[in-house]
């Protein structure tokens, strides 16, 4: 029997499971698309991952990051529930050695962090804008009629890369358009919309930082080779895509959930059972006071499990558990 | 006549006092909530800054309840700000609000129209009774500055989470119901010392981190997501770099007379921004610097999208961030009222500033023995 620590990264496009060793080897991974269902995309890929590992395992501790973290930890049994920079700091620097730049592109956001020392000393976030993130190139993707893996490749075989207005999600679709109407390639254009992403994301994000190699471009973008191509040419440094480029942050997730099961042994871990519980979410708008708040009450086979969403607590509170609540 | 005013942080409960102390009939908007953002979102120019959204949604609100005045400050600063009594009054009108403004714009030399507001606001032309309701609103104004000062300051250290906010809570609902200097006065000062009260965890490690940027997005709760409690919570105790008795105190009484209490900042921003560009962008990078200096942990920018001053000092935080070593943060707001992204930033900015403490500590550690 071995020794596991699960880690569950939530995310607006995907939902990434994956189960960790005590020597720090990956036993399964899972990458699965959210599409607006985390329940159902955690039980999916609970279930899928303990069909891939064979082996008797015993969960020691588990992790949680990504937008629906929370929400991750309540149907799980979270131990430590992080935010995304962190998990995906910590894993590169167990998986790239030295590593003092991440650039990582997800679903929803884009954020660079900056390491020093094996620390993080500097981050930056996509504030407003979800120009230059994975839902803007999936989009566009299906717009043009291609396959989102086949867009990498395609922006390799440009020769003569379209210049796109890449500040703006709307500005740059309007852009591609009429590029595309005046009779320019696919491929140029899809390399114009790489270098406009990379351009938006370094001016944008990076304004200001000091970008150092060894620098580790990971999320579920970096699966995009002219992303990658892009990178490297606006950088004029190599950009290392790790392995498990696309599950970092429940990598991360992993190793906290190690550390943390060093100091408590008993985790909260309901067991992969859950798999097989319906859950129903009910919400409702709190009336008590002018703040109106949408809360969110979440049951497993008819029991309530949580519920938040209310800025004073009171519903919260009313069932509260000794959730971690610092980050 | 009944008199309505926008919201700001505070900020009503002195505004509310003084108009009471001129014996008004008065309509306090309810606190702002997504029921405002909306009203207010739907009468507003789409590009137009958050704070005038949220301000139309107030009045909309007050508006069914029956007021026909608007009392309003002007601005100091040359941007967007000081044609928003103008704005609004026009955006009321097209939908069918005559409103009265009575408009209280810095004097700039010119204290004719602004004494003459002051009467026609005041209903009399004694100066003793007005300078008394002005004297006791300005007294009311630090007074609820303190309050939060201690609210500041307690949370981080509360031994049992969310006991601050319970009584701040409280206080805002019961404010609502007392009338007049005397009664609002005893409010303050009881859950002040309600608050000072709350047993504090001795172990805790509290951060320091100053909060610039600009000033209606430092103070309104509703439009930063309630960024003081999310950090104090985490065990963070923050400044406000603005607040609006400072505010009042610098632009109503001490500019006109070609005084400053902010030479100190100005100073401090001098080597990066020379010269005032509008809004707050200096005392941002001011601010900041002092933060520095003292000691604190981190930097935290709060603006509203599209502000152009605090856009400029975006621009230049990253030197500053640089030249004196302290981790600074910018978050933007809008109408977006999910708090996930929100938090998660926070969050990690925490983290990261608790990582690099000990880290500090660590190697301070080392250089001693």
């Amino acid at each position: 029997m071995q020794n596991c620590y699960l880690g569950i990264d939530v995310g607006s496009v995907s939902t990434n499971i994956v189960l960790m060793n005590d020597d720090k080897e990956i036993l399964g991974k899972i990458y699965t698309k959210t599409q607006g269902r985390p329940i159902e995309a955690i039980q999916r890929g609970l279930k899928e991952i303990k069909k891939e590992v064979n082996e008797e395992i015993k969960v020691k501790g588990v992790g949680a990051t990504g937008s629906g973290r929370n929400l991750a930890s309540m149907i799980v049994g979270g131990d430590v529930v992080k935010n995304e920079i962190t998990a995906h700091g910590i894993a590169a620097l167990n998986f790239v050695d030295g590593v003092k730049t991440i650039i990582e592109i997800g679903g929803q956001d884009s954020k660079i962090i900056l390491l020093r020392d094996g620390i993080i000393s500097d981050f930056a976030m996509n504030t407003v804008c979800a120009a230059g993130t994975g839902s803007f190139l999936d989009r566009q993707a299906a717009r043009m009629d291609i396959a989102i893996q086949d867009f990498g490749e395609l922006a390799l075989k440009s020769e003569n890369a379209v210049r796109i207005a890449g500040r703006c999600a709307v500005f740059a679709e309007s852009d591609m358009i009429h590029k595309q109407q005046l009779g320019h390639n696919q491929e140029d254009i899809i390399k114009g919309l790489c270098d406009a992403l990379v351009r938006n994301f370094l001016n944008n994000l990076a304004k200001g930082k000091e970008i150092l190699g060894p620098v580790v471009f990971q999320g579920g973008v970096a699966a995009n080779a002219g992303i990658m191509k892009s990178f490297e040419e606006a950088l004029g440094q190599e950009v290392f895509v790790p392995p498990h480029h696309e599950v970092m942050g429940a990598i991360g997730c992993c190793l906290l959930a190690k550390e943390h099961a060093v100091k408590n042994p008993q985790t909260n871990f309901k067991g992969f059972d859950i798999i097989n519980s319906g859950y129903n979410v009910k919400g409702m708008e709190c009336k008590d006071c002018s703040n109106l708040c949408e809360v969110i009450e979440i049951l497993r086979d008819g029991t309530v499990m949580a519920r938040w969403g209310d800025k004073c607590g009171k519903w919260n509170n009313a069932l509260k558990s000794g959730v971690e609540k610092l980050a | 006549m009944k008199v309505t005013f926008p919201h700001m942080g505070n900020q009503y409960v002195a505004t509310k006092t003084l108009l009471e102390e001129f014996g008004l009939e008065i309509a306090v908007p309810p606190q702002c909530s997504n029921d405002t953002l909306s009203i207010g979102t739907q009468y507003s120019p789409e590009s137009i800054c958050l704070p005038l959204k949220v301000n139309i949604g107030n009045f909309m609100e007050t508006i069914k309840q029956g007021a026909d005045t608007i009392v309003f400050s002007g601005s100091c600063g040359p941007c967007r700000f000081g044609y928003y009594s103008i704005l609004e009054k026009e955006i009321l009108k097209e939908l069918g609000h005559e409103m009265e403004v009575i408009l209280f714009d810095p004097p700039q030399g010119d204290y004719k129209t602004f004494i003459n507001s002051i009467f026609k606001l005041a209903q009399t032309k004694n100066p003793i009774k007005i300078l008394n309701a002005l004297s006791r609103a300005v007294r009311i104004l630090y007074q609820v500055d303190a309050l939060d000062d201690a609210a500041l300051y307690k949370r981080p250290r509360q031994k049992q989470m969310g006991e601050v906010d319970l009584y701040y809570d409280e206080f805002h609902k019961e404010v609502r119901k007392v009338r007049g200097y005397r009664e609002t006065s005893q409010l303050i000062e009881k859950t002040r010392k309600q608050i000072l009260a709350i047993e504090e965890d001795p172990n805790r490690e509290v951060l320091k981190v100053g909060i610039v940027g600009e000033i209606y997005t430092i103070l309104e709760p509703f439009v930063n997501l309630n960024v003081d409690k999310k950090l104090g919570e985490m065990g963070v105790e923050i400044e406000r770099s603005l607040k609006i008795s400072h505010w009042l105190t610098e632009h109503l009484f001490l500019s006109p007379l070609k005084l400053t209490m902010e030479g100190k900042t100005r100073k401090a921003a001098k080597p990066y921004l020379k010269t005032m560009i509008g809004g707050h962008a200096r005392e941002t990078i001011g601010h900041s610097i002092r933060y520095a200096e003292r000691g604190f942990d981190g930097v935290i920018q709060i603006y509203p999208l599209t502000c152009m001053p605090e856009i400029v000092a975006q621009s230049i935080m990253p030197t500053v961030e640089k030249d004196y070593n302290i981790p600074y943060l910018c978050l933007i707001v809008d109408e977006m009222t999910g708090e996930a992204g929100y938090t998660t930033r926070l969050e990690a900015f925490i983290d990261l500033l608790r990582r690099r403490k000990e880290k500090q500590e660590n190697a301070e550690l080392l250089l001693r023995y």
